[in-house]
């Protein structure tokens, strides 16, 4: 079994040099939320309003590439409920980390990050698409996958699975 | 590092938005050379493309919310359906997501066997791009002699998995099946011959003028653009961006063997063909050094819970047929957490995102697929470009619409 570390403090003390982790508590002291590693994978979680500013720390630090971007429905949970995960590469350190936002049930809204990485502009409007998440400030926050006319967000939980009886 | 100069694709063209001297053309989605049901809106101005905007969707089968309702060996299944040109890297690449979720180690002979398929599945893949990119070219030879080759790696993964196509093989916890006696036989009668069939692909295209007239100088995108995109795989390294996740980031035990990662500074169409028939033939090596020191031992991991047994254990064992009655009506319970795993597909990098609340089936499955964000690019490398050459750089971006839509 590998080594779990569960929150901001345990994270902070054991991988302070880390530079993912350094570079977020330097710049972003405050929004820097929560932090895990767990079964190998780096897990800090945002602000939603900071995640701009925190995909530019994360790039300065040298994780200059968007792998991906996707979101995670927590339903029945409300507050929150969920999940936009965002998947960073390095491709000189050659390790990845994940950045995460938690967002409310209700008006699920957070600021695009496709001024720091454009690939982010398919990845968000596939989550836009199937999860109802609107990125602020998109340059085309349009349906992807779905037809145009399309009601409803198929990935949600609550979507049914089944037609009428 | 300099910064990216690409533009965010907007909306699509319009006939009445377009000025006075462009018109508005539509490309597929029937279109053979669109490989499948792209549709492209495309905005000209003469043969000069002015705009392009990608279409897609058409094939959306809403295979990641299907996931949600299986059972996680039920899964497996599912995601040979997504890439039908290689469907043995994405049975690994959710394997190895749950299998690092399980924190299940896996014997190392079916480590092996993995990169073995994973690189005649690698082979398979890139037979059936280059057949069909010279096609679409006008260099119409090619594709019956890739596709003879093509169809021999077919009768290999029939003979191992027992389907052509959707082979299902490779399982959490190891492999299906104890591959036959003979087959490793008969990949090294496959492979012997192989390099001269690269050879001959090559006398039919590298210095045949026209293919070179349509290939060089062609879909230029630079290094920082591809990073900005999210192009992976052989258009990346065709930039001149030195990364394979094989090399660099090594998983199911790719750190044992030895291979040059080709990479091309052309930062064209040209480029993106030598990088892929360069790797065709480190893929031959590879499979190879697997063939030579395949070791002896189990296919599937010790772990009597998750894996199936065998099936004259199942039937002879009591325990074993507990074991194996209880996986196939409750599936296994995975501890909570979430995984990302990324794999070198022949795309580029195919990720997979488990997430898992400690039940039986998985509560969010999410493909992250090279030809989805490749495609991206598109618009970069056409955009002031020739109409014939769109056709062109489709081809060098080697998109499957199925793994695009999902």
């Amino acid at each position: 079994m590998s080594t779990t570390l569960h929150g901001k403090q345990a994270v902070l003390a054991e991988m302070g040099q880390h530079p993912a982790v350094a570079a977020l508590a330097a710049d972003l002291a405050e929004a820097f939320q929560d932090a895990r590693w767990d079964r190998d994978e780096l897990t800090l979680t945002i602000a939603p309003r900071q995640i701009v500013a925190a995909g530019q720390s994360m790039k300065r630090a040298g994780y200059n590439f968007l792998e991906d971007v996707t979101a995670v429905d927590w339903f029945p949970a409300t507050a929150p409920r969920f999940q936009v995960s965002y998947h960073l590469l390095s491709h000189s350190r050659k390790e990845r980390i994940r950045l995460r936002v938690m967002l409310p049930a209700s008006n699920p809204t957070v600021p695009t990050i496709t001024s720091v990485w454009p690939s982010a502009n398919y990845y968000e409007r596939e989550v836009f698409d199937l999860f109802g998440i609107t990125f602020e400030a998109h340059p085309n926050m349009r349906r992807i996958l779905m037809p145009d006319d399309w009601t409803g967000h198929p990935l949600r939980k609550d979507y049914p699975v089944e037609g009428y009886r | 590092m300099s910064q990216w100069t690409a533009t965010p694709i907007l909306e699509a063209p319009v006939a009445e938005g377009a000025k006075d001297q462009t018109m508005v053309l539509n490309m597929g989605p029937q279109h053979p050379s669109t490989h499948g049901v792209l549709r492209l809106v495309l905005e000209i101005d003469g043969e000069v493309v002015v705009r392009l905007y990608p279409e897609i969707g058409y094939l959306h089968t809403g295979i990641e919310k299907t996931c949600e309702s299986k059972f996680y060996h039920q899964v497996v299944p599912l995601t040979d359906r997504i890439d039908y040109l290689s469907p043995m890297h994405n049975n690994l690449c959710y394997c190895l997501a749950v299998e690092k979720l399980l924190e299940l180690p896996i014997p190392e002979k079916a480590q092996w066997m993995r990169v073995l398929l994973s690189e005649l599945t690698r082979l398979n893949s890139h037979l059936v791009w280059l057949g069909t990119h010279a096609m679409d070219i006008g260099a119409l030879t090619v594709f019956l002699y890739t596709f003879r080759e093509r169809e021999e790696i077919l009768r290999l993964f029939e003979y191992v998995a027992g389907q052509r196509m959707m082979t299902s093989y490779i399982r959490i916890g190891g492999l299906a099946l104890e591959p036959p006696m003979d087959f490793l036989d008969r990949v090294q009668a496959f492979i012997r011959t192989f390099p001269e069939k690269i050879d001959e692909y090559s006398n039919l295209l590298t210095g045949n003028p026209i293919f070179m007239n349509r290939l060089q100088n062609v879909g230029h995108l630079s290094a920082e653009d591809a990073i900005a995109l999210g192009v992976t795989g052989p258009p990346l390294r065709a930039s001149g961006v030195d990364f394979d996740l094989r090399r660099d980031m090594p998983y199911t035990g790719y750190e044992k063997f030895q291979f040059q990662v080709p990479v091309s500074g052309r930062c064209d169409v040209w480029g993106r063909y030598e990088v892929r028939l360069q790797e065709m033939r480190e893929s031959t090596k590879i499979i190879q050094q697997a063939l030579d020191g395949m070791p002896e031992g189990a296919i599937k991991a010790d772990a009597p819970k998750i894996v199936l047994p065998d099936r004259e254990k199942m039937k002879t064992q009591m325990e074993s047929l507990i074991h194996h009655f209880k996986i196939v009506t409750e599936g296994f319970t995975v501890p909570s957490g979430e995984v990302y795993q990324g794999i070198e597909s022949s795309r580029g990098q195919m990720g997979y995102y488990v997430v898992s609340d400690g039940t039986a089936k998985p509560l969010r499955v999410h493909m992250r697929n090279p030809s989805f964000a490749s495609l991206q690019a598109l618009e970069t490398m056409c955009r002031g470009r020739l109409l014939a050459d769109v056709v062109a750089v489709i081809g060098s971006i080697d998109v499957v619409l199925g793994e695009i839509d999902r």
